[in-house]
């Protein structure tokens, strides 16, 4: 460090006396500063709105990389949007479409597909809680606290890798998917529009996981408590089995559910069966709006929650 | 002179614990300040308030002439941090936790890469840099630790128990770093138990315990204030204390204690040619035996018996005749 050139600026308020050099009464303080230099007070802070922006997605994408370099490192992490997809898809095509009559026609792979994708995106969806609350056990978030970073870059960083490794999910999926059978009607463009939607959805859930892993003790706890809120929500919908045959009480919930409106978007751009359930309502005439209205509404609600729970778990 | 820690009536309680009860501080630009006490004496805690990890109940506080609540950003800035617990990423390297900490410190993509290399390589690190810090041991955590607190060339630096679990070679180490950059002018806060760490780097010791300054000067003021040296000395059995206390009366300056039940014991002496045979002479007079002694220079435990009346650790005492 001997080469770094610290000289004295003075900060701008505060005790310390305004001017430029280190010009204290002392004399003892003067000369030091000249021969030895002191260290730097800096005041500067980046200008303007766009010097501001641009430094904080700089700490979102340093933030970003680092939880890649974890990904590689442990590439275990990953079994979540890797195996588990290939091992649901095909567990589910071959044993629920085995028996399954899809009402208005169609097969049960074409059908499942759009489900599947949801749901390995939803559950996956938790690896940020529990990346956050790893993150908070382990003293990193300490040594960010004290950087002069934007501190919500921790959180938006994680939740970018999430969603890369979302997209790493989907893909797979769909590789599965075509693997045992699962064929798109429509366009190419209407395809990936679907992938879209369901990957802004994770997206949108990595949010309140976020809060969750904010809330929990420990990384395991974050981990049990997201599974008894993820498992019903991927289960209690349309993405797996049509509704039609749910209880009357069930079919409201599951048809009122984010993960339904989902799937049934996902399915229409896929141009793959959907079937209409029994029961009418605004998410079920409108599902890629809802779809995205749920999206937005709970990436609105919980990232402002997850940023104000992050400075109240880090700042005693 | 310039102020670069400045704290007054700083109060911080966690539910019904008081860490800080109404703590001051001042610590000019370019010099280093300890505190001392006892874990639980609220040392972190001021360190988190300094640091704007924690905000104070009541108080006030400026480093580098922000103010800690309000101006926290500006703080950041100007800080570098290394806290009691190691903050490093043990799934990067130590190399790239540098270049992370630089990059989120404001520093471009390229000195950052310098500014890594050259940390590793005054900390001792160029060989370990590529290797994941999982694989470290305690002390080069420490070392890169400390490496990382330094990225951005703080003016101010707090380091929280830096040496506490160091080898005596990393410890001569990290103080050598400590001397090197306040003699380019950066004002340091450190906490420590060990009175010789603060002997050895401080200009100004503040003694801390229930969250308030108990005692402050420079290290030979606080020395001299608690009365120099201490006798310890280790009996071949245990004898009453009050026999041992009444033979060594004329050579103590003030209470014998004795721990181990009754076996050693210790008390503040006065240094003077043949001090250690007088006093071995004296007990063998009484009929005390002794198999160790040693009269040694004052301790923790010592400042803290001499300024509180009460020892860190559970002991039996008895005021000298």
């Amino acid at each position: 460090m001997t080469d770094v050139d610290y000289v004295y600026e003075s900060p701008t308020s505060g005790s310390v006396p305004s001017g430029s050099a280190v010009a204290t009464s002392d004399g003892r303080d003067g000369a030091r500063t000249t021969t030895q230099g002191a260290s730097r007070v800096s005041s500067a802070s980046p200008s303007g709105t766009v010097g501001i922006v641009l430094s904080h997605l700089r700490d979102v994408w340093v933030i970003t990389r680092r939880s890649l370099v974890h990904i590689m490192r442990e590439p275990m992490q990953l079994s979540d949007v890797t195996v588990q997809p290939v091992l649901f898809t095909v567990l589910f095509v071959y044993i629920f479409g085995s028996g399954m009559v899809i009402p208005g026609g169609g097969s049960y792979t074409n059908f499942a597909i759009a489900g599947l994708l949801t749901m390995n995106l939803v559950t996956s969806s938790m690896g940020t809680g529990v990346g956050l609350a790893t993150d908070l056990a382990t003293g990193m978030v300490e040594r960010f606290r004290t950087l002069p970073m934007w501190r919500a870059s921790v959180l938006v960083g994680r939740t970018i890798s999430d969603l890369l490794s979302a997209a790493v999910c989907a893909t797979i999926v769909a590789l599965t998917g075509l693997v045992v059978g699962w064929r798109p009607e429509h366009g190419i463009l209407s395809v990936l529009a679907g992938f879209g939607v369901a990957l802004l959805f994770s997206y949108a859930l990595t949010w309140p996981t976020a809060c969750l892993g904010l809330i929990a003790k420990a990384p395991e706890s974050a981990m049990s408590i997201g599974f008894v809120v993820i498992f019903p929500l991927a289960f209690v919908s349309n993405s797996l089995v049509p509704t039609n045959h749910m209880p009357s009480w069930l079919q409201t919930v599951a048809d009122w559910n984010p993960v339904s409106a989902v799937t049934s978007s996902v399915r229409d751009l896929f141009g793959n069966p959907n079937p209409v359930p029994l029961h009418q309502g605004w998410p079920v005439n409108h599902p890629l709006e809802a779809a995205v209205v749920w999206s937005l509404a709970l990436i609105a609600v919980s990232a402002p929650l997850a940023a104000y729970l992050f400075r109240r778990r880090t700042t005693d | 002179m310039t102020m670069m820690i400045e704290a007054q009536g700083l109060t911080k309680s966690y539910g019904a614990v008081k860490a800080l009860s109404g703590l001051d501080l001042c610590v000019p630009q370019g010099s280093i300040l300890a505190l001392l006490g006892p874990n639980g004496a609220g040392k972190t805690t001021a360190v988190r308030i300094l640091t704007t990890r924690a905000n104070p109940d009541s108080g006030s506080a400026r480093v580098a002439g922000f103010d800690v609540h309000h101006q926290g950003p500006q703080v950041r800035r100007n800080i570098g941090v290394t806290a009691q617990d190691v903050t490093v990423d043990g799934l990067l390297t130590g190399r790239q936790n540098l270049v992370m900490a630089a990059q989120l410190s404001g520093i471009g993509r390229r000195e950052a890469a310098e500014r890594a290399s050259e940390l590793l390589s005054r900390f001792n690190l160029v060989e370990a840099g590529g290797r994941v810090v999982k694989g470290y041991s305690g002390g080069m955590r420490r070392r890169l630790d400390l490496a990382a607190s330094l990225v951005a060339a703080p003016p101010v630096l707090f380091l929280d128990e830096p040496t506490t679990g160091l080898d005596p070679t990393s410890r001569a180490e990290v103080w050598d770093v400590i001397r090197e950059l306040t003699s380019q002018g950066v004002t340091v806060l450190l906490t420590t138990q060990y009175l010789d760490e603060a002997d050895q780097l401080a200009e100004q010791v503040v003694v801390v315990d229930h969250g308030r300054a108990i005692a402050e000067g420079s290290p030979d003021e606080l020395k001299r204030s608690i009365g120099g040296a201490r006798l310890e000395a280790t009996l071949s059995r245990p004898f009453p204390l009050d026999t041992v206390a009444s033979a060594l009366a004329s050579y103590v300056s003030g209470p014998v204690r004795a721990t181990h039940e009754g076996r050693r014991i210790s008390a503040p002496v006065t240094t003077r040619t043949g001090l250690a045979t007088a006093i071995v002479r004296a007990l063998d007079e009484a009929g005390i035996s002794v198999d160790d002694v040693e009269v040694r220079q004052p301790s923790l435990d010592d400042v803290f018996f001499a300024l509180t009346g009460r020892p860190a650790e559970e002991t039996q005492e008895v005021a000298a005749a």
